[in-house]
């Protein structure tokens, strides 16, 4: 009798235990000199696709921080489509207008459901004019991490493009030819998923420092051209703009922050990728200086602007999860004080702490907001789906004072309606509307209103501005929707608050 | 007023609109409108295009228009230009106009 | 008393323009007729004017509206559109005499009777674009009693005067003479556009010098000019504290029956009070200066 037998004779639960077979017996890629050091490396994605195991009915994930420059969302479901799998589950951190290619995948069946932050051009189009079957889920940022928490979304496979990696797959975006910033959509993925596939334009050597995604949570890495165009990172987003309405409700938005109370030193701050918003952080910057206020730390997505003032001294941390252009990703491969964090970091309602929680002030956009204040950043008011939730209600909920800025009306659309056609953050989360025609304050901060009329500035109640709105532009007509289903609006939290449903044709 | 030939006006910048009108070889009135926010607002630009129309005396005549989000405002000025340019009317009643 | 500090100039034939620009608040908004509108838009631009200046939004500011001259085949046409739809202030172009002037009052004053206008309701500006409109300037500023102000237009002037629009040298005597001949006949007076919209520096500078002349205004081609002028012209925190002492005075004086106001053992006669109540009100406009 050996001693694994003694040992399971005595102790009966421990009949499990193997006897040692061997120093490599678990690691055999030990003994091979090349295989220890390359056992990663694959030679294309359909190696790396069969590798996985991936089935038809499992989830494949991307994340989006190349945004409108991706190349690797529409290459990987090419190459699944060519090998022939069907019925997958699509759970992109978000996806944009690079995506038409996605339409023929799902008319084929190779994608049958789609979890994402939001859409936009031909694919958006195409889905809220009844394309699938299932609707499509739109979550936030920080409710996206949420439902992987939860286990609603279980990541199969995760297809990461990253500017860098060395052999074993330490990855960042802060360096390689193609970087693109912080990496904070993907490390979520690289933590959640079953597998993880890095795709990159650069293999450098071992280790590579920094570590954003860390070689413990890689299975598989693949070399490949081009994994995205940083020049398009801030196509459509993040623009800065010599539009005189849009610097008007950008020094609007200044005032606000400016006499709200919360313009103290040591605020912190997100200020979102919208023209406006952008603006404002210039503004921001001569009432900074002017009254001798510097800000603790900026949060989200990260834009040129708010990296001169964090060079200026005037925020001390930025706290980054998408880096909105090269400045940005600069920043944050040279800036102690420029810091990379995930979306669980960033505004996971379940995580045990996030940098959202403690925001003073945030500027967010909106395609329409009611009287009531709910917010909609999802569909045009032709019913037709063409934005995303990104962080909008995460931060909204979170912050001590939500500023939403949006022109009144656009050409003949009016921003401020009766009801919003679809509600993706509530009223309840938002203090303060500023428009070209004037400030409205939520009804709930009679505080903030008071003292921003005490400054001077031009408060109004919403009703006044909508009725404004509808003054000039008339009363526009119900847009009119089928029954039928075709987006679900999760809220952070992963409960339904609206539903988009198809429009009548 | 008659339309006796074709004309312009206006533009396809957003927030404006393109007018074209041309005699009618029947003597009907069509007008084909397209816009930006037709689903919203198509109705009340119709409504305004035909109230133009029918005080300028136009009976008869196509007019196409094209619409980028244009205000009530600039929709009456501009169909108003087209039929003037397409009446060679030079001489305005401010009464019909406003 | 009214403002007018900045006069924004907005292309006639424009329509997105002419649908938002009032949300920038210039104290007045002058929609153009004449240069900024080609030979083959002018009859569409009179229109979308006519019908912009009835628009309620149009109501809440001081509308002007800069027709083409009378001796062209427009300029009457434009002032029958834009007397009806109601505007409030006709600017006539290259002025040089006041006979011009003499002749717009009769046209504009035929067009009120006959729309139903209250006689005397249309205000008019001349703009002075030549060295004889200069030379005559106190007389053309004196030749209506519907002038509210009139304005140097700095390009055809300095065509006229065989120079080219450089730091301001060209225009020392024109600024001057137009400046005097305004304050001389109890109206306000604008200065030229300045139209590098990037060069905020320059545009300051500019401002800084005609603000510290005396002008009343000056006219604007980008509504990103409105905020930096009305700043430039908003009084120091010093000048609102000592305006308001002023006023004090003065109402103390008022109540205790005395001929004579007093500050500070000085005595105050009333342009001062005039000028302590400009203060106050470009300050309750646009804050103290930043």
């Amino acid at each position: 009798m050996n001693s694994i037998e003694q040992l399971s004779g005595q102790q009966p639960q421990l009949a499990a235990l193997r006897p040692f077979a061997g120093a490599n017996a678990a690691t055999p890629y030990l003994a091979d000199p090349v295989q220890k050091r390359e056992r990663k490396l694959l030679g294309s994605i359909e190696e790396a696709i069969e590798r996985t195991g991936l089935q038809d009915g499992m989830t494949i994930s991307f994340h989006h921080h190349f945004r409108e420059g991706d190349l690797v969302i529409n290459r990987v479901v090419d190459t699944l489509a060519r090998m022939g799998f069907k019925n997958l589950t699509l759970a992109s951190s978000s996806l944009l207008s690079c995506n038409a290619p996605l339409i023929e995948h799902i008319k084929n069946g190779v994608i049958t459901q789609i979890y994402t932050s939001g859409m936009r051009g031909k694919l958006a189009d195409a889905i809220s004019h009844g394309l699938m079957e299932k609707p499509v889920q739109i979550h936030s940022h920080g409710g996206r991490v949420h439902l992987l928490q939860s286990g609603e979304i279980k990541i199969d496979v995760a297809f990461l493009g990253v500017p860098c990696c060395d052999v074993f797959g330490n990855a960042n975006g802060s360096h390689g030819k193609s970087r693109c910033g912080s990496l904070g959509y993907a490390k979520v993925d690289a933590q959640f998923a079953r597998q993880v596939v890095l795709l990159t334009d650069e293999i450098v050597g071992f280790p590579n420092v920094p570590v954003s995604i860390s070689q413990d949570r890689v299975d598989y890495i693949v070399k490949v051209d081009e994994v995205g165009d940083p020049s398009r990172i801030s196509v459509g987003a993040a623009r800065v703009t010599s539009n005189p309405r849009e610097l008007m409700i950008a020094r609007f938005a200044a005032d606000v922050i400016e006499h709200s109370g919360y313009f103290k030193t040591g605020f912190s701050l997100q200020t979102g990728s919208g023209a406006a918003s952008t603006a404002a952080t210039r503004f921001l910057e001569d009432r900074m200086v002017r009254q001798g206020i510097t800000a603790s730390y900026a949060l989200g997505g990260i834009t040129g602007s708010i990296v001169d003032l964090h060079k200026k001294g005037l925020i001390e941390t930025l706290v980054d999860t998408q880096s909105f252009d090269n400045v940005a990703a600069q920043s944050l491969a040279e800036s102690p004080r420029h810091l990379e964090v995930s979306t669980n970091e960033y505004a996971n309602p379940s995580s045990k702490g996030t940098y959202c929680d403690l925001v003073d002030v945030v500027i967010l956009s909106a395609l329409e907001i009611d009287t009531d204040f709910n917010v909609n950043v999802i569909t045009g008011s032709d019913g037709v789906m063409r934005g995303a939730s990104g962080g909008h209600c995460d931060v909204a909920t979170a912050a001590n004072l939500t500023i939403v800025v949006a022109p009144l009306i656009r050409s003949r659309i009016p921003t401020v309606v009766r009801h919003v056609t679809t509600v993706v953050t509530p009223g309840e989360s938002i203090d303060v509307l500023v428009t070209d025609h004037g400030i409205a304050v939520n009804p709930g901060r009679p505080e903030v209103a008071e003292r921003l009329r005490a400054a001077g500035l031009p408060v109004m109640s919403i009703e006044a501005l909508y009725q404004r709105a509808v003054g000039l532009t008339g009363e526009p007509q119900a847009i009119e929707f089928t029954e039928r289903i075709v987006g679900v609006i999760r809220y952070r939290d992963g409960s339904v608050i609206d539903v988009v449903r198809q429009v009548r044709e | 007023m008659k339309i006796i030939k074709e004309a312009i006006a206006g533009t396809l910048e957003s927030s404006d609109l393109l007018v074209k009108v041309a005699p009618s070889h029947d003597d009907t009135l069509e007008i084909i409108l397209s816009s930006e926010v037709i689903k919203q607002f198509g109705q009340q630009i119709r409504r305004v295009v035909d109230e133009t129309l029918q005080r300028l005396g136009v009976t008869a005549g196509s007019i196409i228009i094209e619409d980028k989000g244009a205000l009530d405002c600039a929709i009456r000025a501009r169909v108003q230009t087209a039929v003037l340019r397409g009446a060679a009317c030079t001489d305005l009643n401010w009464e019909h106009l406003s | 008393m009214k403002l007018r500090r900045s006069m924004l100039f907005l292309p006639g034939a424009n329509a997105a323009m002419l649908s938002t620009a009032f949300v920038y608040k210039p104290d007045s908004i002058m929609f153009d007729l004449e240069d900024a509108v080609s030979l083959r838009e002018k009859d569409s631009a009179r229109l979308l004017v006519f019908h912009a200046l009835q628009n309620p939004v149009y109501r809440e500011i001081e509308t002007v509206v800069r027709i083409n001259p009378l001796n062209t085949p427009y300029g009457l046409k434009d002032l029958e559109a834009v007397v009806r739809a109601g505007v409030d202030v006709v600017r006539l172009p290259k002025t040089d005499k006041p006979e011009d002037v003499h002749e717009l009052e009769t046209q504009v004053e035929r067009i009120e009777r006959e729309c139903g206008r209250e006689v005397g309701s249309t205000r008019l500006m001349a703009a002075i674009e030549s060295a004889i409109g200069v030379v005559n300037a106190y007389a053309i500023a004196t030749s209506s009693k519907r002038m509210i102000g009139i304005a140097l237009a700095g390009f055809d002037y300095c065509v006229d005067m065989q120079t080219e629009r450089g730091d301001g040298t060209e225009l020392f005597y024109a600024r001057c003479a137009v400046l005097h001949a305004a304050r001389a006949a109890g109206i306000d007076a604008f200065d030229v556009v300045y139209s590098d919209v990037n060069d905020e520096e320059g545009f300051l500078k500019e401002v800084d010098l005609i603000r510290r002349l005396g002008y009343t205004g000056k006219s604007l081609i980008n509504p990103r000019q409105i905020e930096l002028l009305h700043n430039a012209y908003a009084p120091t925190d010093e000048d609102v504290d000592y305006a308001r002492r002023v006023i004090a005075a003065a109402e103390a004086a008022e109540r205790d029956g005395l001929g004579v106001i007093a500050l500070n053992g000085k005595m105050i006669d009333a342009p001062i009070v005039n000028q302590a109540q400009r203060t106050l009100q470009r300050a309750q406009a646009s804050g103290t200066r930043k």
